[in-house]
């Protein structure tokens, strides 16, 4: 297990080294480098300022790996600089106060897929073509059909507008202060529904998919005739031998997902106001807030990089298929 | 040399007789030529013009004159969606395009020559696929002047992972095969043997992967465009009526309502066609090309 372990980490660090360069180059994709970008809009003073500002910071008049080695060098450090904004503050400081919130939804959002779509796919598996199985297609096919912008906008004239349930934008209402503490906390929960409704409805689709499939391709195996064919209870023979081995390929798929999850977080977060690193990336982009975008890309590449590490960790737990191909040196 | 052409004739026919029973699929392949032609014959249909405002129409409910309603500026929603049509179309088949063309292209390298080519290539797909693509996006329009030429770019750049999995699993298999080997023994080029012999034997997954490439290329273009990072108003695109209708969901619901509700369609429509295709070509297709396609989601 542990050298298991071990080999997985090690093969992610060139990965890490290929995030820092593929943002790197994005800075050089454009044409015309930022600089000239930046001028380009018009030229007053501040422009003159902060184009000197960009120089300063990625060096864009020495040589690419020169460049490169310093921006990377400063990365090592954790040093992103600081934002283009009025406030000028470390980009560090700025996304480290939007993290959490982003992390929160996404991993509430992930339990609720997984605790919804492992039943819904188990038991649309074992009664493939009943009425339960049609609808949940349906279901999966809209699912994944449905714009999530236009999901939440939609569930907002419902929900917020129409009928006045729920709040719509923002983490609190304004008079939060003066709740009590129960109803501080059911104010949370109440901001926090749409987006996270918004947020799992395309993922619990995806997944109730890969777990009916898993599951159908389970049951058609010789260890689960057996298990019947020695008189286990059906509960047992579903429940236990086939659910265990159906498992497997959704922690990959689990974890092959995340990135799409996360992604989902710009859009989720801007029309509901959250401020989270989508947020933050789409005010960044809009402001042309360039160490602030370069800092959210990189971090969020890595927490990826990072949530696919103990995806893989987790599968070679469950598995101990993987640990023993891992120890006789095939991958 | 050339695979039959008999054969190919049978193979054709034979995907028909498949298709044709699959009822869903039908009505998906319908509802994406009618898009299609809706939206070449945007200028002769369009009730109205889309970009001419009309201060006294500001955001009329759906009436007989304008059936899905007037925007923030009097322009006639439903016009300014045919014209929108064009745009998500348009963006879905040219950035499905290219992003098939680096698939094929690194796929095919990967999966014949195998070895430190294929490596690389696959750590190039691993590590395209660590960054959330939404972010990527952004951070690369972020440097560009938003367009409707560098979206399509953006979208084909970021989406080619999944093709070029699929290519090399199907060169994986296929080099291996006795046609393969056969072309290799009476001294055929790589390049040859790859056009001629193995790539026309790809094309199936490909295809299939292509028409579920479009409906996710659309929503993410609507994505951008809705965020107001995609293609720029005046040109009107389903995404960025949604946006506009975003600032008017208290007495607008049709303006955000209806553009959503297309996409749905078109985006449920290329879905159904993309499974009936896949289904027709070989039922066991089922798993692997829908399990790498939806990856890249």
């Amino acid at each position: 297990m542990f050298g298991y372990a071990l080999r997985r980490l090690i093969l992610a660090i060139p990965l890490l080294i290929g995030i820092t360069f593929v943002s790197f180059l994005v800075i050089h994709l454009a044409p015309g480098e930022p600089v000239e970008n930046q001028s380009g809009e018009s030229s007053t003073q501040s422009d003159a300022k902060l184009r000197e500002r960009l120089r300063e910071i990625y060096g864009l008049d020495k040589p690419l790996h020169v460049q490169y080695w310093n921006w990377v060098t400063r990365l090592a450090r954790l040093d992103f600089g600081r934002s283009f904004s009025p406030d000028a503050r470390p980009v560090l400081q700025k996304i480290g106060e939007r993290l959490p919130i982003t992390l929160l939804l996404n991993i509430v959002e992930l339990m609720i897929i997984v605790m919804l779509a492992i039943p819904i796919g188990v038991l649309s598996a074992t009664r493939q073509y009943s009425t339960f199985d049609k609808i949940t297609t349906v279901f999966v096919f809209v699912g994944f059909a449905t714009p999530d912008f236009w999901l939440a906008l939609m569930l907002m004239i419902l929900f917020g507008v129409q009928l006045g349930w729920l709040p719509i934008s923002g983490l609190r209402s304004p008079t939060w202060e003066y709740l009590a503490f129960w109803k501080q906390q059911w104010d949370f929960v109440a901001h926090l529904a749409l987006p996270i409704l918004v947020a799992t409805f395309g993922g619990l689709a995806g997944f109730s998919r890969y777990m009916r499939q898993s599951m159908l391709e389970v049951v058609r195996q010789d260890y689960i005739q057996s298990a019947r064919a020695k008189g286990l209870p059906e509960s047992v023979v579903i429940g236990k031998h086939a659910l265990r081995n159906a498992l497997l390929p959704i922690v990959t798929v689990l974890g092959l997902s995340l990135p799409g999850l996360i992604g989902g977080s710009v859009i989720v977060e801007s029309i509901f106001a959250i401020p989270g690193m989508g947020q933050l990336m789409v005010q960044a982009v809009f402001e042309r807030d360039y160490p602030v975008i370069m800092g959210n890309l990189v971090i969020v590449a890595t927490l990826t990089l990072v949530a696919n590490l103990i995806a893989d960790l987790t599968y070679s737990l469950v598995d101990p298929r993987i640990r023993v191909a891992a120890r006789r040196g095939r991958r | 040399m050339w695979p039959r052409a008999g054969a190919a004739g049978e193979r054709v026919r034979g995907f028909w007789r498949a298709f044709r029973r699959n009822r869903l699929a039908l009505i998906g392949g319908v509802v994406v030529v009618v898009l299609v032609v809706l939206a070449l014959l945007a200028h002769w249909i369009a009730p109205w013009d889309p970009n001419r405002p009309d201060v006294r129409k500001i955001l009329d409910a759906p009436s007989k004159s304008h059936p899905l309603g007037t925007d923030q500026l009097g322009r006639d929603v439903l016009s300014r969606m045919l014209y929108g049509a064009r745009v998500s179309l348009a963006v879905g088949f040219v950035s499905v395009g290219i992003a098939t063309l680096i698939g094929i292209v690194l796929g095919s390298l990967a999966g014949y020559h195998g070895g430190t080519i294929d490596a690389t290539v696959m750590r190039l797909v691993d590590l395209m696929l660590v960054f959330p693509r939404l972010f990527l996006l952004l951070a690369v329009l972020a440097f560009l002047r938003p367009s409707i030429w560098t979206i399509m770019a953006v979208i084909g750049l970021t989406g080619w992972m999944s093709v070029a999995r699929l290519v090399r699993a199907e060169f994986l298999s296929l080099k291996e095969r006795e046609f393969v080997i056969w072309s290799q023994s009476i001294g055929a080029s790589a390049y040859r043997t790859i056009w001629r012999h193995i790539l026309p034997n790809a094309i199936g997954p490909v295809l299939v992967a292509m028409t579920l490439g479009i409906p996710a290329a659309i929503l993410t273009e609507s994505g951008l465009s809705f965020l107001g990072l995609g293609v720029q108003p005046p040109h009107a695109t389903w995404g960025n009526i949604l946006n506009e209708g975003k600032d008017a969901i208290e007495i607008g619901w049709w303006l955000s309502a209806y553009p959503g509700l297309a996409i749905l369609i078109t985006v449920l429509s290329y879905n159904l066609l993309g499974e009936g295709i896949r289904d027709a070509l070989d039922p066991r297709l089922r798993q692997s090309v829908g399990r790498i396609v939806s990856r890249s989601r």
